[in-house]
């Protein structure tokens, strides 16, 4: 009987024959277009804080253009120069940055491409410093282009701290506060913030004399018996939203506001002392083979329908840049345009807290070493 | 007659050595190595620079908060060394000597079931249920007690080491005892020594090894654990793994955050060196 069956299958009907002949020229012809279409498939390898990359954010360009992202995510501007310099030249095609880090990036001249001011929307944003955004320009010439930001102020649990109280980082020290004050754990947003809370706002609260910074590091001190902990990002989620933490240093709506869209009695303001921008830029790497994608990306993140997904991520949301793409997210998400100031008139919008000289841009120390601020940031934690 | 030492090669037995040699080499001794090397670097305008400098370490080593954190680090390490060591045996006993083969096979299933999740979701879980509001205080204030603090504090640390090391170490134990030669155990016994003296003077010995082993295991992990600190123990104060990632952050110091790590792992050497030689002692 097994060796009837085989046979049958060594000797087919004319018909079946005919039936598998026709399959396979049929595979053989369409062959080379299925093996086209994949691969004119452009990967883009992008090298970014986390959610950047994600489906909310590129979906729409990937379908549109053919393309799929493939991301390395990195925590912090100092990982990100340690992922670009442990990879071998050609890893990645486009670098999102920390404003403060883009101008190490291009200080080092040889690892992102000079871009063309013309290829994007500049007379269409929202402020003029942020078409001439300082590190972004050298000698005159475009390395990087902004694409979103945020503002860093005091963040807390609206059950137990009232907007009034929030309003001024001093809140931090309210005796209720005890064991219930939290630090994003990074040096430069928080110590900014205390900067700024002394007074250090003109230049900028990153550049301070020797004597402003020794006061500085004293205050800083001096907040220590009311702190809980320091918290990475999942862990200032998990710790504003257990109630571990009421008040929480060094963050702002870029955390709770997306505690806030979920339900979470949280928020943050921007106190009387002022607050601090972060900036997220995208430079294309000078190595990459694909800089027409990436430049196409870029542009597509600066369209209003890119602008209105980088104000609603769902990692972390950030305002628009671009005047066309406030409006859009005022059109098509009105909450979250009111929620976040993007309307006119209102009295947190980010553009007129700029005007009106109460944000400062975050950047690195200038008149001491990133190394001094972090040494003392160890100190602090082990205070 | 003189009789000729045999300096012939045995390859049989080398063929089987080769692979752990050479992984050891490839995947530690070269990293160590170049983990030593990279101490003594330089960096500048946020470039590290190749070369043969000592002030890393000395700059390191002059800090207090160096110091501070090695030594939490290290006590830390060492309390979740003993504490689990001390819950573990009397679990590894009763697996070892008081159930059935099936309920011990059961026993070691479920011990083993915990390291098929991550150790990252099983830590985020524990906030979940240390919190002030969390399961522990909830159910605690149904008796009127609490809210207790227990997430981002010493005893958050803890936790985390145990929950990372407990099952482990149990199960080191309960291999150590099972091997006991019983009729050691019944000849103590019918020698008139009792239940609790035979523990400490029969089997505690005879199965020295393996519970050494296990303790080192266990400071091992929690010395170098990097997750519990940070999201049990709020990193307050932090540990010198937290420390490394901390010194990365101030300008691509990666050779400073070499010197902690190759501090980490000289300790670790001495600590493991110590404990392989105390369990082979033969007793005088």
């Amino acid at each position: 009987m097994q060796k009837d069956k085989g046979s049958k299958i060594l000797r087919p009907t004319r018909r079946k024959l005919l039936q598998y002949t026709g399959a396979a020229a049929a595979a053989t012809l369409f062959t080379p277009f299925v093996h086209r279409a994949w691969a004119d498939t452009v990967e883009l390898n992008i090298l970014s804080w986390y959610g950047l990359a994600e489906p909310d954010m590129v979906e729409k360009f990937e379908a549109a253009n053919n393309v799929k992202f493939k991301p390395k995510y990195y925590a912090g501007g100092d990982n990100m120069l340690a992922a670009l310099s442990q990879s071998p030249a050609g890893t990645f095609d486009i670098i999102h940055t920390d404003a403060e880090y883009a101008r190490i990036l291009i200080e080092r001249g040889d690892l992102v491409d000079e871009l063309n001011a013309a290829d994007y929307p500049f007379d269409d944003m929202l402020y003029d410093d942020f078409t001439k955004f300082p590190g972004h320009w050298k000698d005159g010439k475009l390395y990087s282009v902004m694409t979103r930001f945020g503002h860093l102020g005091v963040s807390y649990n609206k059950e137990h701290v009232t907007a009034e109280e929030a309003m001024s980082y001093d809140v931090f020290w309210n005796p209720k506060l005890k064991d219930k004050v939290g630090h994003f754990d990074w040096h430069l947003p928080s110590l900014g913030q205390i900067s700024l809370l002394n007074g250090n706002n003109n230049p900028s609260p990153f550049d301070i004399s020797a004597d402003a910074w020794a006061k500085v590091m004293e205050k800083t001190l001096s907040l220590k018996p009311q702190v809980k902990g320091f918290f990475d990002y999942g862990g200032t989620f998990a710790s504003l939203k257990n109630g571990e933490m009421w008040a929480c240093v060094g963050i702002g709506d870029w955390v709770t506001g997306v505690l806030e869209k979920d339900g979470a009695a949280v928020g943050s303001v921007v106190p009387k002392e002022g607050g601090i921008q972060w900036t997220e830029s995208y430079s294309i790497v000078s190595s990459s083979t694909k800089k027409d994608m990436a430049k196409k990306y870029i542009q597509y993140t600066l369209s209003p329908a890119g602008q209105v997904r980088s104000a609603n991520m769902k990692a972390y949301p950030g305002f628009c840049v671009t005047k066309s793409g406030q409006k859009a997210l005022q059109g098509q998400s009105p909450d979250e345009a009111k929620r976040t100031g993007q309307v006119d008139g209102a009295a947190n919008n980010p553009i007129t807290l700029i005007k009106e000289g109460h944000i400062h841009y975050r950047d690195t120390p200038k008149q001491q070493s990133l190394e001094d601020w972090n040494e003392f940031w160890s100190e602090y934690k082990n205070a | 007659m003189a009789v000729k030492s045999d300096t012939r090669v045995n390859w049989y037995a080398a063929t089987w050595r080769l692979p752990m040699l050479v992984w050891q080499f490839l995947f530690f001794v070269i990293p160590l190595a170049f983990l030593v090397y990279l101490s003594f670097w330089l960096v500048k305008n946020y470039r590290m620079i190749p070369g043969f400098d000592t002030v890393n370490w000395v700059k390191m080593y002059a800090k207090g908060y160096f110091w501070d954190a090695y030594y939490l680090t290290f006590g830390m390490a060492t309390l979740s060394m003993v504490v689990t060591t001390l819950i573990a045996f009397p679990c590894a006993y009763a697996l070892a000597f008081k159930v059935s083969d099936t309920t011990r096979r059961w026993a070691i299933f479920f011990l083993i079931i915990p390291f098929f999740t991550s150790y990252l979701v099983r830590t985020y879980s524990w906030q979940v249920i240390l919190a002030e509001q969390g399961v522990i205080n909830a159910v605690l204030s149904y008796i009127g007690l609490g809210p207790f603090i227990m997430l981002n504090t010493k005893i958050g640390t803890l936790v985390g080491y145990l929950t990372l090391c407990l099952p482990l170490v149990v199960i080191l134990q309960t291999f150590s005892l099972a091997n006991i030669d019983r009729n050691l155990i019944e000849a103590a016994h019918n020698l008139g020594c009792g239940r609790l003296r035979t523990v400490f003077t029969v089997i505690v010995p005879l199965a020295k090894v393996g519970l050494i082993i296990g303790a080192v295991f266990c400071f091992i992990l929690s010395f170098g654990d990097f997750v519990s600190p940070y999201y049990l123990g709020g990193s307050r104060p932090p540990t010198l793994s937290i420390l490394i990632i901390d010194t990365t952050k101030s300008g691509q110091q990666w050779p400073k955050a070499a010197v902690v790590a190759v501090t980490m792992i000289a300790t670790l050497l001495v600590v493991a060196f110590a404990a392989v030689s105390a369990a082979y002692r033969k007793r005088a």
